[in-house]
């Protein structure tokens, strides 16, 4: 049966790991390579780098990084932030990533979607999709009366809004090639209130491709969450697990105690 | 046993080579990318990996020369395995693109029917039909990393080339061998310790050979 799968991310700048909330406060918290083969020793199934380099010239020191990640930890690696397009996305891929995260890029040319498709095969695509619930829907309170609830597509860190519903441009991208959503709740995003389950269940029942789960992660109940309730097949954290607040391991033993299939490594380093 | 045979990787031009690059060389094989007929010269194996579409591969394979020497690796019956495409290119054709591929295998690759989602993505247990040293010290049912939509299907004549089967909205091949050919349709190079013990069974049956 196909497992569940558990992704620790890392936000990359500068060719290191650092630490923050929301691109601010940023602090230096490593080598990505090592702390790439102590996720994958620790059970992670996957891992994903989010390039948050501001400089395009030093987004070299990148490659690089990729490279070295891929010869120490012998699990799929996905690279994200700032491709645009095919040729960068075969640079990433030949240092050694297996998928690239396409986002903002992919907003303002979805074309980008079918190109990068075309070449490396949908497989290799993962369109990222930051969805901020649209104010006005929703739970109004006790009193009022429920309006179906929305979200648009947010892009360039979270600080542009689209006006694109969430919903409709998952769809898109699929339709375009994208073989896997990496959908973030910009809402949840660093406030350790839990996934959106919601959000995922909107577009997890509208789509076939996997989707992965991110933004809002506290503890090891809110991975279970993410999947049965809203149908993720992939959860994705930071900062818990660079701030050593929950192992990967207790979040699987959760999620198998809660029912669900996960990958158990025999002997992960807790 | 401390001999580093020389294995080909067959490049065709698309994804990630320095996984299976890194994980060769970790596992004790000396690892040569093959980008012409030529390099397949004074080799131990082959490999032919690789992600995405049968035609734009077989194309890539023809204009670089690589189709014929592969052909006639493969009727020579020397070491080989293919990984994920690679496996897939081992069959009659493939349904994706209608490509002709190799076509040493009966069989053709198929869209994987009754999937509960697609692309096939993520870890998933791969349980033997029969006992092979590919999969010596390896748990049976064990997970590996599958990244795909298409699957080789052999043709009911061809059903024992089958090694193992995987569940994805029902049961595939995940494993195929005869004789001096090897498939899988996961990928080794990325499914952590057990991955890299079944390329190092790969290597020891490439030096017993």
């Amino acid at each position: 049966m196909l497992r569940r799968r558990v992704i620790p991310c890392l936000d990359v700048a500068d060719g290191r790991v650092v630490k923050g909330t929301r691109f601010v406060d940023l602090v230096d918290a490593g080598d990505p390579p090592e702390l790439a083969e102590r996720y994958a020793a620790e059970g992670a199934d996957e891992l994903v780098f989010l390039d948050i380099t501001a400089a395009p010239e030093r987004r070299g020191t990148l490659l690089d990084v990729v490279e070295r990640t891929a010869r120490r930890a012998f699990i799929p690696l996905t690279v994200g932030g700032g491709v645009r397009t095919v040729a960068e996305m075969r640079d990433v891929l030949r240092a050694g990533a297996d998928k690239v995260s396409l986002n903002t890029a992919a907003v303002a040319d979805p074309t980008l979607i079918i190109r990068c498709a075309g070449r490396f095969g949908r497989q290799a695509v993962v369109v990222a999709i930051d969805a901020r619930t649209v104010a006005g829907t929703g739970r109004q309170g006790a009193d009022a009366a429920d309006a179906p609830r929305a979200w648009q597509v947010v892009v360039n860190g979270g600080r542009e809004a689209t006006g694109l519903d969430v919903v409709d441009w998952a769809r898109r991208a699929v339709d375009l090639g994208a073989g896997e959503l990496l959908v973030t709740s910009i809402d949840r995003d660093g406030t350790g209130s839990g996934f959106d389950t919601e959000l995922l269940r909107a577009i997890t029942s509208s789509v076939p491709v996997p989707v992965i789960a991110s933004g809002g992660a506290a503890g090891p109940d809110d991975f279970v969450r993410a999947v049965r309730d809203g149908g993720a097949d992939a959860v994705l954290a930071a900062s818990i697990f660079h701030r050593r607040l929950h192992a990967i391991s207790d979040v699987k033993a959760a999620m198998a105690a809660a029912g669900l299939p996960v990958r158990l490594v025999h002997g992960a380093v807790a | 046993m401390t001999r580093r045979p020389r294995i080909a990787v067959v490049d065709h031009g698309a994804g990630n080579l320095v996984s299976i690059d890194q994980a060769l060389t970790t596992v004790g094989a000396e690892v040569v990318f093959a980008r012409d007929g030529e390099a397949l010269r004074g080799v131990a194996a082959v490999i032919v990996p690789g992600v995405g579409a049968a035609e734009p591969a077989m194309a890539r394979l023809d204009a670089h020369g690589l189709t014929g020497p592969i052909r006639a690796w493969l009727a020579d019956d020397r070491p080989f395995l293919g990984v994920c495409l690679g496996l897939q290119l081992l069959f009659e054709g493939s349904d994706e693109d209608g490509a002709t591929t190799l076509g040493v295998v009966p069989g053709r690759a198929v869209r994987l029917e009754g999937a509960p989602t697609l692309p096939h993505i993520g870890w998933n247990q791969v349980e033997r039909t029969r006992s092979h040293p590919l999969f010596e010290g390896i748990a049976d049912g064990a997970d590996f990393y599958f990244v795909h939509s298409y699957v080789g299907a052999p043709d009911p004549s061809a059903r024992d080339v089958v090694l193992a089967t995987t569940d994805h909205g029902g049961p595939f091949a995940s494993a195929i061998g005869r004789d001096a050919l090897l498939g899988v349709q996961f990928h080794p190079e990325r499914s952590g310790p057990d991955g890299l013990r079944l390329l190092a069974n790969f290597v020891d049956l490439v030096r017993a050979a």
